[in-house]
């Protein structure tokens, strides 16, 4: 592989990946949003096979099909049947609406690439420039987790911010061993698994996943 | 330079007279597909024949702006015309129009167009220029920072320049920069020249109208010059992103008379085929409720800023 080829499939892979966070904000149906999420788990997948194809290195490439079968096979998986469950189809009144919370996501990711630029500046190779993109999708990720009221919209959220620290990993240093990635994805799939076992609880105690509604005392 | 400025003829007469056709396509093309017969594609220029037979006439009690307003569009729909890279790269305007001049002269023209229908002081003009306001405050500064994202690979605001180096090197287009720039331009020129999901070019519907509210007072040739200015502005926004993008077989420094001639004709292929794909995808859409437009521009503006971002941040 080309230098030339090299730097613009992984800037692909990364424009891939900032662009389906920033529609997981924009859209309120909950399949797209599951949808868009899965998306970005082969953009992620794309972007490990590169730079492990880059360094020849066949366990990096091997750990990003792995990271690619579990966020762009299992966990939409998980998701969508928590969706077909629940039958509840939009995100409805988040509590910024989306056209703020699109121009929040402006500043967010100026933000970011103003707080990442002295990590690129320790070592300016073409993966860690892209280093910011994965800041913003943290950040956004964050952002979604904090402003959403459906439960599996703010698990989106959260599986974004993880997405974002394996590709701020994958970029900045030259692989993660087998055995932290490993701990790290099936920290994320225990995490969604509980997720989804307390989404179906909260429905059958409350008839919806409103988070909001947990916050008062009902008798 | 000779073969330049025939470009820039070639392209202004391409765009006055091919506009009108260009509608009258996309008419017919989704007249067919919702199972009508339809006009035929001359009929937008029978209708301005039509119009401008008629004798002029203004609304009472309206003053300059209202009468200024409809030559102020075409006039700046016209110049744009001569400077953007449509046929040639090496337009002899180039050097005074970059990017924010053209950006700023199609403001000029929405504004005009806006003060012309305040200046009538009836409701629907007000309602429509107040929505037109709305959507170019976003949609402005998006062409702008989309259009910048891709200047930033070249070094230079002038458009002439950012054509000639994507013909220079096409796969350059495949970058996060460039596509997410591509999205963010192809939303708002949706928007600004008033297609649906934004804006329904064939309502006169008082709760969703934009375009149509603001040249609701305007008759005969008058009407003619606005309908003509907003084929005109339509053809230049799709030019203008084919060139962009798709810069195949547009006419650089250098070439001949015979290229100069098959630009044009791949030109107008191509901004035919841009209108035909934006017609038949109208008919499968619904327009979108109004409250929900400055959503759909944000994000296109967002777009574009990460667009300037990542040009500036990846390369």
């Amino acid at each position: 592989m080309t230098d030339a080829t090299f730097v613009q499939l992984l800037d692909l892979a990364c424009g891939a990946f900032l662009l389906t966070a920033v529609l997981v904000l924009w859209r309120r149906e909950l399949a797209a949003i599951v949808w868009l999420f899965a998306l970005q788990g082969i953009a992620l997948t794309a972007l490990i096979v590169v730079l492990g194809a880059r360094q020849g290195d066949v366990e990096l490439i091997l750990i990003g099909l792995g990271v690619g079968a579990l966020r762009a096979g299992l966990l939409p998986y998980l998701m969508r049947r928590a969706l077909v469950a629940g039958g509840g189809g939009r995100e409805t009144q988040p509590l910024v609406n989306v056209a703020t919370s699109l121009l929040v996501a402006a500043v967010l990711a100026m933000l970011a690439y103003a707080l990442s630029q002295p990590l690129v500046r320790l070592s300016p190779t073409p993966a860690t420039q892209a280093v910011p993109v994965a800041l913003t999708v943290l950040l956004i990720g964050f952002f979604l987790l904090v402003t959403r009221r459906r439960a599996l919209s703010q698990l989106v959220g959260f599986l974004l911010m993880d997405n974002a620290i394996t590709a701020a990993a994958f970029l900045t240093t030259s692989g993660v061993p087998l055995v932290v990635e490993l701990g790290i994805s099936l920290d994320v799939l225990l995490a969604v698994l509980v997720l989804q076992v307390l989404t179906t609880r909260m429905r059958a105690a409350f008839g919806g996943t409103d988070l909001d509604e947990l916050r008062e005392l009902h008798d | 330079m000779v073969t330049g400025a025939l470009g820039t003829g070639l392209q202004v007469i391409a765009v006055a007279l091919g506009s009108p056709l260009l509608v009258g396509v996309m008419r017919q093309v989704r007249a067919r597909l919702e199972g009508r017969a339809g006009p035929g594609i001359g009929q937008p220029w029978r209708d301005l024949r039509k119009l401008l037979r008629k004798e002029p006439i203004a609304a009472h009690g309206t003053g300059w702006p209202f009468r200024a307003a409809p030559l102020l569009v075409a006039g700046t729909a016209l110049v744009v015309a001569a400077v953007v890279p449509l046929v040639t790269t090496v337009s002899p305007l180039d050097g005074v129009a970059d990017l924010f001049a053209v950006t700023a002269l199609l403001a000029l023209g929405s504004v005009a167009l806006a003060l012309g229908a305040l200046d009538t002081g009836t409701a629907f003009g007000g309602m429509g220029a107040s929505r037109e306001m709305a959507v170019l405050a976003l949609v402005e500064p998006t062409i702008l920072v989309s259009v910048f994202a891709l200047s930033i690979r070249v070094g230079s605001t002038s458009l002439g320049q950012i054509v000639t180096a994507t013909v220079e090197d096409p796969l350059a287009v495949v970058s996060p920069a460039s596509v997410l720039a591509a999205v963010a331009l192809a939303i708002v020129t949706i928007a600004e020249t008033g297609r649906i999901p934004v804006d329904n070019p064939a309502t006169h519907l008082e709760l969703t109208m934009i375009h149509e509210a603001m040249v609701l007072e305007y008759a005969g040739p008058d009407l003619a010059l606005v309908e003509w200015a907003s084929a005109m502005r339509l053809s230049i926004f799709l030019g203008l992103l084919s060139s962009l993008f798709f810069p195949v077989g547009i006419a650089t420094a250098g070439a001949g008379v015979l290229a100069v001639l098959l630009s044009v004709l791949v030109l107008v292929g191509k901004v035919a085929i841009l209108g035909v794909l934006l017609a038949a995808g109208e008919v499968f859409m619904a327009k979108l409720r109004l409250f929900r437009v400055p959503e759909l521009l944000a994000g296109s503006f967002l777009l574009a800023l990460l667009a300037v971002a990542a040009s500036f941040f990846l390369a």
